[in-house]
């Protein structure tokens, strides 16, 4: 036989557990509840207290297939693949603005990730040799693309040359949609290949 | 807490995306160095002269829009009148596609190196930019190989390739149609191993950068494809004095 001052102590124990969890669940939705507004307001730009610094962009023009370099002033983070994310959408806000030389309308923030790797496949890490930068794009950046031989080659060689502008230790680039292997931007360039940027000229070697 | 469930939360997408990234590299790189061998065709110039044309899209691909038509209708629209122009001057052309069928970029360079083709020309259209877009292989010119890797194959006619922009390049000029150049990388015309250079139709300039004329237009289709046959027949004359 249990004595009565031991049962009324269990369910004393066990109403105080019962009240315990329900608190820290409360707690824990609330936590999360915060770090999901956190996530939200993540800063995806730099900071503004972030000097501007210079960087160059090759930006593209469709009516004659060129390049022309453009110098711009903006916000830089210090890590190179955010810096080099960062660039490149300021060269994509070029192309979504109106009256662009080389529209892309919808296309602003179409790089979602820049990731720096050593070029060739050397797997060490503190390298200070060639580079390979994986450039991932959105699909919605691939979705609004313009389809179209001319169009599509530009947009990847003014990314190219952008990087090697910026970035000169960046000799390859390889281009992902949603972080996949796509075959091509918009139905004609291929984007399964590795482009070396230091051939990103639209008309190189071409006959006079 | 905060912190570290912060950076927890975000780091395994991070990482995902990095192992995503990697796989996707393995793959193509796979993809890249799958053996198909294409025959190394020969060089010897002989009275044969056979031109493929490639309406390029069709089937499950369209293509880009122009106005309200796919791409693949204006590909084969054009092809058809090339086609056409070039029997009556006595060339040889196999047509890639008659209708509106699927074929994909390999199917296509097999087409053409099976034919052993003197010229290749893949008919693209666009709205972008203007004039005609001649687009040849970015990959930089190679010896011939017995065994050349699929996916490069052309770059043993890269040279020949580039001759043939320019031939086409004069004719489409000489028709007072603006012409741009360009190197691109091209699924399909990377793998063929004949002189093969991408066509694309844009609008044809106005006044202002104005767009004057639209790729669907059946006029300014008639006067390229008329160029495109002048400047084939010249290849063929050039080919003959080699
Ligand atoms: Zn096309």
């Amino acid at each position: 036989m249990i004595p009565r001052y031991q049962t009324i102590l269990f369910f004393i124990l066990l109403a105080a557990s019962l009240v315990m969890g329900v608190v820290l669940w409360q707690l824990l939705e609330r936590h999360h509840q915060r770090l999901l507004n956190g996530e939200d307001s993540a800063p995806t730009q730099a900071p503004l207290v972030t000097p501007a610094e210079p960087a160059t962009l090759e930006a593209a023009n469709d009516a004659d297939n060129t390049l022309t370099a453009e110098v711009q002033s903006l916000p830089l983070p210090q890590s190179p693949g955010d810096r080099a994310r960062a660039i490149l959408n300021r060269l994509l806000a070029l192309y979504a603005a109106p009256g662009s030389t080389h529209p892309v309308p919808g296309g602003a923030n179409g790089v979602a990730q820049v990731f720096l790797l050593p070029a060739g496949g050397q797997g060490d890490h503190r390298h200070s040799g060639p580079e390979l930068a994986v450039v991932n794009l959105t699909s919605a950046f691939a979705a609004n693309h313009p389809s179209g031989l001319e169009t599509e080659t530009l947009t990847v060689l003014s990314i190219c040359a952008t990087l090697r502008a910026n970035l000169p230790r960046v000799t390859e680039v390889r281009f992902l949609v949603d972080g996949q292997q796509r075959a091509t931007l918009a139905g004609h360039v291929d984007l399964t290949r590795t482009y070396l940027t230091a051939a990103a000229l639209p008309a190189a070697g071409v006959h006079p | 807490m905060h912190w570290s469930k912060r950076v927890l939360g975000r780091r395994p997408r991070v990482v995902a995306l990095a192992i995503l990234a990697a796989a996707s590299l393995m793959v193509g790189a796979a993809a890249q160095s799958a053996p198909n061998p294409a025959p190394p065709a020969p060089a010897a110039p002989s009275a044969r002269f056979v031109v493929i044309v490639d309406a390029a899209h069709g089937g499950d691909d369209p293509g880009g829009h122009i106005g309200n038509q796919p791409e693949k209708a204006i590909t084969l629209a054009l092809s058809v009148r090339l086609r056409s122009l070039l029997a009556a001057r006595g060339i040889q052309v196999v047509t890639m596609r008659e209708s509106d069928v699927t074929l994909a970029p390999d199917r296509r360079a097999e087409i053409a190196n099976h034919a052993k083709a003197q010229a290749c020309l893949s008919l693209h259209a666009s709205t972008s930019g203007f004039g005609i877009h001649l687009f040849t292989s970015s990959l930089a010119p190679a010896s011939s190989t017995p065994m050349p890797a699929w996916k490069t194959a052309q770059a043993a006619w890269v040279t020949r390739s580039l001759a043939l922009s320019g031939v086409l390049n004069s004719a489409l000029q000489q028709a007072g149609i603006s012409v741009t150049l360009g190197r691109t990388s091209l699924l399909g015309v990377d793998s063929m191993t004949c002189p093969a250079v991408a066509v694309e139709i844009a609008p044809e300039r106005g006044e202002g950068d104005t767009a004057a004329t639209m790729p669907d237009d059946p006029d300014y289709q008639a006067r390229v494809a008329q160029a495109l046959a002048a400047a084939l027949v010249e290849w063929r004359s050039e080919g003959a004095r080699l």
